[in-house]
């Protein structure tokens, strides 16, 4: 049979990078997913060619240093009748420390992809020497502010963007014994927003001690949804773990 | 006590934290007693270059085995980590627990090249030792090191308080007993855990010789005791088959170098290429059983997930049954694991192991002639036949591989234009080979200069000045740069003398690492960091002659740096290839052969174990044999006998 052909499966699961493991790349951890898939032995459908390679389909790169509870990549298996909870159970035991898979859903034929299909991000950022009030007032001076110019370096082009559409909530979270922990969603479409932008905007630049991005949002006819409920099949493909 | 708390403010401020954050596959967080001897095994370069190193996993595993002794690995910081380190009043510390260096009894380094000597005492700085041996304190850390470097310790012989000559896996746990007496003891006395060091099968403490010069000349260096050895013997384990270590090899959560599943198949060689210190000093050889091969190389896929598995060694074709073995690895993991082998001899690479290899993916592929004439490889008793490169080329073409890469040395003694220029030669008949398969083909020609090495035959030759490698390399770059199909690399000169400088200097060259070192001369095998100058200007301002250490022909009557250490081979053994050399007389491989009495079994009791009586099929092999229904490539002349190979990646 032609394998392009072959009964397929997408299973999308969603996956926390959390403690030193933060410190490694997108690309290492394309790497650690290769390898721990290769452990579980399920039957990972393979790239046509002179360089075989797993199909693995991942969301958002999440900047080296950030932890994340909501990180999401979609996997191909080369049969129809691999269910989410088997991978998820597979995984517990091939996963390093801090990488934990948490839920998971098989996708529906056509569903779009990760990169095209998120539309915002929250993010959890703790700052230290700062005060909530500080704090608070720096927050004031962002959300009202109509404009927010960055310029940013794009194949050795300078190129400004406004970040401020893409600022769609900022507030000052709970202290912690380091700091002060600021809450933000910000969109990821045309291009994702980042954090560290948003820390550069206005004077004082605080400084981050610890960055989590908490949920990533599909927007869809006017509601937000998480990832795995999106494009996910129905009936006996319910997801598993949605949060 | 974990300095994480601190590394994570610090880590987001650097290139690649990955480096430093341990969490590997495999990794050992070990509860440290004060009954136990705590080791920081120290690869003194990158963690990218460091973390593969087999020799540094091996110890690990086979310390962490024991009750009376943990160990954890450390790795050099980057230049921008050393200043936030130094910066934050960070000290070296261990990537499994973030522990301190200080916390640590032993930091033992893995030496396998010269131009990381300035990162040893960098590490030791960090660690917060004195970097000199006769500062340290009573409780300081003991330094020691090991790998094929410590054959001439001497130019760190004031740096390093001990030196480990040979195979680690026995003579690890004799030290760590001598140490463990000692921290049991209030390490009270450092005199006496030197003197207890001293005492082990292996271990030379250079602290415990005289060494007498004449001018320039080096007269001898003598024990100062009776109980100190006169000659240091290397160690030699017996039989592979009793350490089948790494059991669990760390798999990495950052890339690495090698970043795939390695398995040892054998540990010696004895083709008797006589530029290769390897060669020399790892004799004899002794082939893991193919079962346990096969055995560690299934239970390594199983729990690491890697696709690739490299089985390593010298000359990795040599192996008994290497044809069986390639095909059994690539079973086990269902066609979908590549195999391969870094090291090649271009007579033993035919079609079925090609054909075998390429079963999965096709790997990079290298060959080594290391020498483009015959004449030439006469001189170097690498006697592969043109046909014999010509046979692997065409193998590997008719397979889909498109493009390879020919490793060759310049500087060898002897050497005429004609030598150097017959590389050019052979590197476009492998391209018109290509030709027949495929539109394109691409051969990498990579050229060396050649550095003499101790306890080899060339212990005693004048290496080429920078000049000259730098002539005979725009030489060959001229010749080839209009041939389509073959491309150029070469190792800088400048690099090649300050690792011969190193290679065979004595205990005077540790004046000129300190300086290199203190004046801010680490990396010093990157290119972007490497400083020549610094070196040269070292040399001088400390009275030593570059022309008097590195280009000089070396007599047979003088002291060598290394006199006081033995690699089992007999000093007139080598000087006797030497003089074969210069005749262009080839010698045997003696696995195959009769003995001929290197020193290397005799001398410790012990032989090959080989598990085929006869070389692999295919080539010319060093026998002297060219076998039955062998049809070379193209018509070349015949040229027969001789011995192989170290084929290196």
């Amino acid at each position: 049979m032609n394998p392009n052909q072959a009964p397929r499966t997408r299973i999308r699961l969603r996956y926390s990078k959390a403690g030193r493991i933060r410190f490694t790349s997108h690309r290492d951890v394309a790497r650690i997913w290769e390898r721990s898939l290769r452990r579980t032995g399920l039957p990972v459908a393979q790239t046509e060619g002179f360089s075989p390679r797993a199909k693995l389909h991942f969301g958002l790169a999440l900047a080296t240093g950030y932890e994340s509870e909501a990180e999401y990549l979609d996997v191909d298996f080369k049969c129809a009748d691999v269910a989410a909870p088997d991978v998820l159970d597979a995984l517990v035991s091939v996963l390093p420390d801090g990488i934990a898979a948490t839920g998971g859903s098989v996708l529906l034929p056509g569903a779009m992809s990760l990169q095209q299909a998120v539309t915002s991000c929250d993010w959890d950022i703790e700052l230290i020497d700062v005060t909530a009030d500080d704090l608070a007032e720096w927050v004031d001076r962002v959300r009202g502010a109509a404009t927010i110019v960055i310029t940013r370096e794009r194949k050795g082009q300078q190129i400004t963007d406004d970040l401020a559409p893409q600022i769609r909530a900022l507030e000052v979270g709970e202290s912690t014994s380091r700091g002060v922990r600021l809450l933000a969603t910000l969109g990821t479409q045309p291009r994702a927003a980042r954090p560290s932008e948003l820390l550069t905007v206005f004077e004082p630049q605080y400084r981050p001690v610890l960055i989590q991005r908490t949920r990533q949002w599909i927007e869809q006819d006017g509601a937000r949804l998480e990832p795995l409920m999106v494009g996910a099949a129905p009936a006996q493909h319910t997801p598993v773990g949605v949060q | 006590m974990s300095l994480w708390p601190e590394l994570e403010l610090v880590l987001p401020e650097v290139s690649k934290p990955a480096r430093y954050i341990g969490g590997e596959g495999g990794m050992v967080e070990p509860e440290h007693h004060p009954s136990r001897v705590a080791w920081l095994l120290a690869y003194p370069d990158t963690y990218e270059i460091g973390l593969p190193n087999q020799g540094l996993q091996i110890l690990y595993e086979i310390l962490n085995e024991r009750d009376d002794a943990v160990a954890e690995r450390a790795y050099a910081p980057w230049v921008d980590m050393e200043a936030e380190m130094r910066a934050a009043g960070l000290p070296l510390f261990s990537v499994d627990t973030h522990r301190r260096a200080g916390e640590f009894d032993v930091l033992a380094f893995n030496l396998s090249a010269e131009l990381v000597y300035t990162n040893l005492l960098n590490c030791i700085d960090l660690a917060g030792a004195p970097v000199r041996a006769d500062q340290r304190a009573d409780d300081d850390l003991l330094i020691g090191a090991g790998g094929h470097c410590t054959y001439n310790p001497e130019p760190l012989a004031d740096f390093v308080d001990f030196f480990v000559l040979g195979d680690g896996e026995e003579v690890v746990s004799e030290i760590n007993a001598a140490v463990s007496d000692w921290k049991r003891a209030g390490k009270r006395s450092r005199q006496s855990v030197l003197r207890a060091l001293a005492a082990v099968e292996g271990v030379y403490v250079p602290s415990l010789y005289d060494v007498v010069y004449d001018g320039p000349a080096l007269v001898s260096i003598t024990p100062r005791f009776a109980d100190v050895p006169a000659v240091v013997e290397k160690r030699t384990v017996a039989d592979l088959a009793a350490w089948p270590y790494p059991k669990r090899q760390l798999v990495p959560l950052t890339e690495v170098v090698h970043d795939r599943l390695n398995v040892e198949v054998f540990r010696g060689c004895t083709r008797g290429c006589r530029f290769c210190q390897a060669g020399m000093i790892t004799r004899p050889v002794r082939e893991r059983p193919a079962e346990q091969v096969r055995t560690m190389v299934a239970d390594g896929l199983a729990r690491s997930g890697y696709d690739e598995v490299a089985l390593t060694s010298l000359s990795t074709a040599d192996f008994s049954g290497i044809t069986e073995v390639v095909s059994a690895t690539m079973d086990c993991g269902a066609g979908e694991v590549s195999v391969s082998l870094p090291s090649l001899r271009v007579d033993a690479f035919t079609v079925g192991l090609a054909a075998q290899i390429q079963r999965a993916r096709r790997t990079g592929l290298t060959f080594a002639p290391e020498a483009g004439s015959w004449r030439m490889r006469q001189v170097i008793n690498k006697l592969i036949d043109e046909r014999d490169l010509y046979g692997a080329v065409e193998s590997a073409f008719s397979q889909g591989w498109r493009r390879m890469k020919l490793y060759f040395l310049t500087g060898l003694p002897t050497e005429t234009d004609v030598d150097t220029l017959a590389i050019g030669e052979l590197a476009r008949n492998c391209v018109e080979l290509g030709r027949a398969h495929t539109k394109n083909p691409s051969v990498t020609v990579s050229l060396g200069g050649f550095v003499p090495k101790p306890f080899t035959p060339f212990q005693w030759f004048g290496q080429n000045t920078v000049a000259e490698l730098q002539r005979k390399i725009f030489l060959l770059r001229d010749d080839i740069k209009r041939n389509r199909g073959v491309q150029m690399k070469w190792h800088d000169p400048k690099a090649s003398l300050v690792e011969g400088i190193a290679s065979r200097g004595d205990r005077r060259i540790g004046r000129v690492i300190e300086e290199v070192w203190r004046k801010g001369g680490t990396f010093q095998e990157w290119s972007e960091h490497f400083d020549y100058d610094r070196w040269t200007q070292a040399m001088d301002r400390h009275g030593l002659s570059v022309d008097w250490y590195v280009h000089r022909h070396r007599t047979e009557d003088e002291v060598l740096p290394w006199d006081q250490l033995s690699a089992g081979l007999h000093k007139d053994f080598l000087w006797q290839d030497w003089r074969d050399a210069l005749n262009e007389v080839g010698l045997e491989d003696c696995r195959w052969t009769p003995c001929y009495d290197c020193g290397a079994c005799t001398g410790y009791s012990i032989e090959h174990i080989v598990a085929s009586a006869v070389p692999p099929a295919g080539g010319s092999q060093g026998t002297g044999q060219v076998p039955t229904g062998y049809q070379p490539p193209r018509a070349v002349e015949v040229h027969l006998s001789g011995v192989g190979e170290r084929a290196s990646s």
